[in-house]
């Protein structure tokens, strides 16, 4: 994943301001710093030395020290000229970011959770309105535009290469905007302290051409299709009686519930529990059993299941695709 | 020249200043101590204490960290032990230290005998020592604060922290404010009125000028974090709804509350360190520091500044646009007085002689790394790269390079200076030495990858990280450098001990430095003074000496001062200061039995302050004894 949550790499326009202002901020503050480290340094060396018998210097009692003045009047000088540099070239950055275009951009809301990222994307069409978590596919080359919100504490929403972060907080709605100039896969994390599992509160973003954008969105439109064959059809079941749709929804199911991730599509999705654990049958079936040794603290309680019942639920949920 | 600058007491006299004015022997009397030398010694070996136990606790971490997927800790211990590391370093080390060194330092570097309030001064450090206790035993009971040392609602209110954990946190500062504004109090009050005759404001030492300027800001930001954390607690405990969205409350009220208090308490620790700067400078490089007017005004203007930035801490939050700007100007015009003192600094080491010892090494090691520390908050303050590298472990090395190279680093050399005074005895050379470069060289290992970590993603505060991140690495080397900094902090313990023990006797004024505390004995006489000096100059014992040189007239047998005016420093009354006391420990104690108690049932409140009200009428309860003894000094001529 090295690569895929740098700040220095950027993949967008956001991002790709702030890395040149970076830049520009770099060089002057190490033009500063090697100036000053010059200037200390030749202060040690050329200093005669001295020892606890060295009578003190005190002719600059009497005199101003014209020169010495005029030299450190002139290197403050220069340090407001470089400090103001910083500012116009800080405010020209939030500048660009402010006036990020904002036309046909695409609207999803993220509600964060501990500890996952709950995402629905808006559509004027309520029909074409739907829910997802923890990863977000974008189209490259389309501005996108969050709304931010919180269903518990404050959470920080941040996608290191395409944009700064944005606080989720409860009872406000921030938005921020992002856009993907190039398509790849986006490491984002939770960058606010929320409690036990801050650390494994992350989520990718897909960035894709429009057409694949368009084929994902409406694939996840689409309701769960019903079990064809008696294994899932049992998983089915299970999900539907047992303890799970207390807290999941199943679009197409009776299964509404909203305390915890939408499965709607879940085997679609490359990570389970917020990127903590990989998506495949086996670690699907660990995490239904016991959440905790993969995130210690998780809001998802253990599920003692008889082994073939844990399988056919396994085989039911893979079919969401 | 510089060797007696005080004038030598009768021998009679000196006995009867030493009766006068020193604690009274056995263990009552060491609870009853008021002596300012006492009280700072104790309260810099207490804050030491605490910097040793919140440095095992990042210790702690370092090895949790030091790779992926590591199991040493869970994510509760290692939330509640970044919480007390960052609470115990912030509330019990940084800011008391200073205060600290203050209490010792200032009334021997004005030329007088005490703190204007000596017995407040032990009550402040009683309420401290066992605020300290307190959060310690709580977490070691696992009831300790796990929220992080700026604790955010809602994650500390009453719905998301269960138990009294977070309670806990919010009685720790209340014992700390309490602790730190009247220590301030009595610092303004010693520095305005106590200043030996002669010491106008012009004349005054640099660091008496940064600690002056520090309790004032003292004074002003921490009622703000006393008030959100009273709000927190009432929300916990009697259900308010401060913080609360649901009704009506608002989580950001806390952060604007907390960070108008938190940035300028970076401050609070900063520059009391640029006075110890200032001292050990002037000393090592032989000459008065240039431009010293230039100094003062940079203090006081950082000062102002430090209250214009809270809102730095707050740029991914809501805060409207334009307002974010108007603290971006504000976070990079406050580098202009520290760049004023950094050159300032320079031109005398320039024009100096230097005398090489450890205290000024690390001095000097500030110029790297506050330097560096100096430029990354610069980065820190622009909106939109801080919109990055906010909550990344970017701001821990930023954070770490400003307080360690800002005020660890000058405070370890201001030891080294200061030990020979204290101690009467002087630290070893050649350990200091091996202290300072381990120090510098392991610091810069630690946290220097740590900026490198935030560029690439890694938040703050996480009690571990996957291998796929690819931040192991770097991870491993922060840690190895922990370990060396361990090192040579216990280095600096082995060479305290050592040199407490068989160290080369100093003598008064070893380096031949040119403020009136190297006129004292080393250590100190009870009474600093034999006479109270008559001051001239801002180098007294360099420069020419005064007629007269010393206040003549003050009793022997009652502790007596000299007030003076505020500006002029001309002699203005004389003042008696207050007799050892235990009442102001048992104050103390009836303030931690409220305070703590008030953590499990509000009512502790109402009948905690009973106690409190006893013991505070007992302590200023006048006896005929010193009412008769005051009456006759008034009359005597």
């Amino acid at each position: 994943m090295q690569g895929l949550h740098d700040v220095l790499q950027p993949a967008g326009p956001a991002a790709a301001h702030i890395a040149t202002l970076w830049w520009l901020t770099l060089a002057i503050c190490a033009a500063v710093f090697i100036a000053i480290l010059v200037a200390f340094l030749i202060a040690l060396v050329r200093a005669p030395r001295a020892d606890a018998a060295t009578p003190p210097d005190l002719a600059p009692l009497g005199s101003a020290e014209p020169r010495t003045r005029l030299v450190v009047s002139i290197a403050v000088a220069c340090s407001i000229v470089g400090l103001l540099l910083l500012l116009a070239g800080s405010i020209a950055a939030d500048r660009a970011l402010a006036r990020m275009p904002e036309d046909d951009a695409l609207h999803i809301q993220v509600t964060g959770h501990q500890w996952w990222w709950d995402v629905i994307y808006d559509d004027p069409q309520p029909s074409r309105r739907f829910q997802t978590a923890n990863e977000i596919h974008i189209p490259v080359g389309r501005p996108v535009l969050l709304s931010l919100q919180s269903g518990d504490v404050i959470h920080s929403f941040w996608v290191p290469n395409l944009a700064g972060k944005k606080d989720l907080i409860p009872g406000h709605i921030l938005t921020l905007r992002l856009q993907a100039d190039k398509a790849g896969t986006y490491r984002g994390q939770c960058a606010e302290f929320c409690g036990l599992q801050h650390a494994f509160m992350g989520f990718e973003v897909i960035a894709e051409s429009p057409q694949a954008f368009a084929a994902w969105s409406d694939a996840q439109r689409e309701p769960a299709h019903a079990p064809s064959d008696p294994g899932t059809t049992r998983g089915h079941d299970l999900f539907l009686t047992g303890t799970c749709m207390m807290c999941h929804a199943i679009a197409g199911t009776p299964a509404g519930a909203r305390a915890g991730p939408d499965l709607t599509h879940v085997a679609s999705r490359k990570w389970l529990a917020a990127g903590a654990v990989p998506n495949d049958p086996e670690h699907l079936a660990a995490w239904i059993r016991d959440p905790g040794q993969f995130k210690p603290g998780a809001q998802m309680p253990p599920h003692a299941v008889p082994k073939d019942e844990l399988d056919a639920l396994v085989a039911y949920l893979e079919t969401l695709r | 020249m510089t060797d007696a600058y005080v004038a030598m007491p009768e021998p009679a006299a000196a006995q009867a200043l030493e009766r006068t004015w020193r604690d009274p022997p056995g263990f009552l009397g060491w609870l009853a101590a008021v002596n300012h030398k006492s009280i700072g010694r104790r309260f810099i070996v207490t804050a030491f204490g605490f910097f040793v136990a919140a440095g095992l606790l990042a210790a702690v971490m370092r090895l949790q960290l030091s790779r992926p997927d590591n199991h040493i800790v869970g994510p509760d211990l290692y939330n509640r032990i970044f919480t007390l590391h960052g609470t115990a370093m912030m509330f019990l080390f940084a800011v008391p230290v200073m205060q600290a060194m203050a209490v010792y330092l200032v009334p021997l570097m004005i030329g007088t005998r005490s703190t204007a309030f000596p017995r407040m001064t032990a009550y402040a450090y009683w309420v401290y020592l066992f605020g300290g206790l307190m959060i310690f035993i709580a977490f070691l009971l696992a009831m300790g604060p796990d929220n992080g040392w700026f604790n955010y609602v809602p994650l500390s209110g009453p719905q998301y922290s269960s138990g009294k954990r977070s309670d806990f946190w919010a009685q720790l500062i209340t014992f700390t404010e309490v602790s730190g504004l009247l220590v301030s109090v009595d610092i303004i009050t010693t520095v305005f009125k106590l200043r030996a005759p002669g010491m106008t404001l012009a004349r005054m030492p640099l660091f008496v000028w940064a600690m002056l300027v520090t309790a004032f800001m003292i004074i002003f930001a921490m009622p703000a974090v006393m008030l959100s954390s009273t709000m927190l607690i009432m929300d916990r405990l009697v259900g308010t709804h401060f913080f609360n969205p649901a009704d009506g409350g608002d989580p950001l009220l806390w952060q604007h509350l907390f960070w108008f208090f938190g940035h300028p308490e970076v401050y609070f620790i900063f520059i009391p360190a640029l006075g110890f700067m200032s001292s050990i400078i002037a000393t090592f490089a032989r000459r008065p520091i240039f431009g010293h007017t230039a100094m003062v005004l940079a203090l006081i203007a950082t000062a102002f500044f430090a209250f214009g930035l809270w809102v730095h801490h707050m740029f991914a939050t809501n805060v409207p646009d334009l307002g974010k700007a108007f603290f971006t100007a504000m976070s990079l015009m406050i580098a202009i007085p520290s760049a004023v003192q950094i050159f300032c600094w320079i031109a005398t080491l320039w024009k100096g002689r230097l005398y090489m010892t450890s205290a000024l090494l690390f001095t000097l090691g500030f110029f790297f790394i506050l330097v560096i520390g100096g430029l990354t908050g610069l980065i820190l303050g622009s909106v939109p790269l801080d919109l990055q590298v906010h909550d990344s472990y970017f701001v821990v090395a930023h954070l770490h390079y400003v307080l360690i190279g800002g005020a660890v680093f000058p405070l370890f050399g201001a030891w080294y200076y200061w030990f020979p005074k204290i101690t009467g005895r002087l630290m070893d050379e050649r350990l200091g030495r091996w202290n300072f470069w381990l120090f510098f060289i392991a610091f810069n290992v630690t946290f220097y990858p740590m900026h490198h970590l935030g560029l690439e993603g890694m938040p703050r505060r996480v009690y571990t990280y996957a291998a796929a991140t690819g931040w192991g690495p770097l991870n491993l080397l922060a840690s190895v450098g922990a370990v060396v900094i361990a090192l040579s902090v216990l280095l600096f313990i082995v060479n305290a001990v050592k040199s407490l023990r068989s160290g080369e006797l100093a003598g008064p004024n070893p380096w031949r430095a040119p403020s009136l505390e190297w006129a004292a004995d080393s250590p100190p006489a009870a009474y600093d003074f034999a006479a109270i000096p008559v001051v001239a100059s801002r180098e007294p014992l360099w420069d020419a000496r005064p007629a007269p040189s010393h206040v003549t007239g003050l009793a022997t047998d009652v502790r007596e001062g000299v007030s003076t005016t505020v500006i002029d420093a001309l002699p203005d009354h004389r003042y008696t200061f207050p007799s050892p006391t235990p009442w102001t420990f048992l104050a103390a104690v009836a303030t931690t039995v409220m305070f703590i108690s008030s953590i499990f049932t509000p009512w502790a409140v109402v009948w905690g302050s009973i106690p409190i009200i006893i013991t505070l009428i007992a302590w200023f309860w006048p006896t005929r004894e010193e009412t008769a003894k005051h009456l006759a000094l008034e009359k005597r001529p």
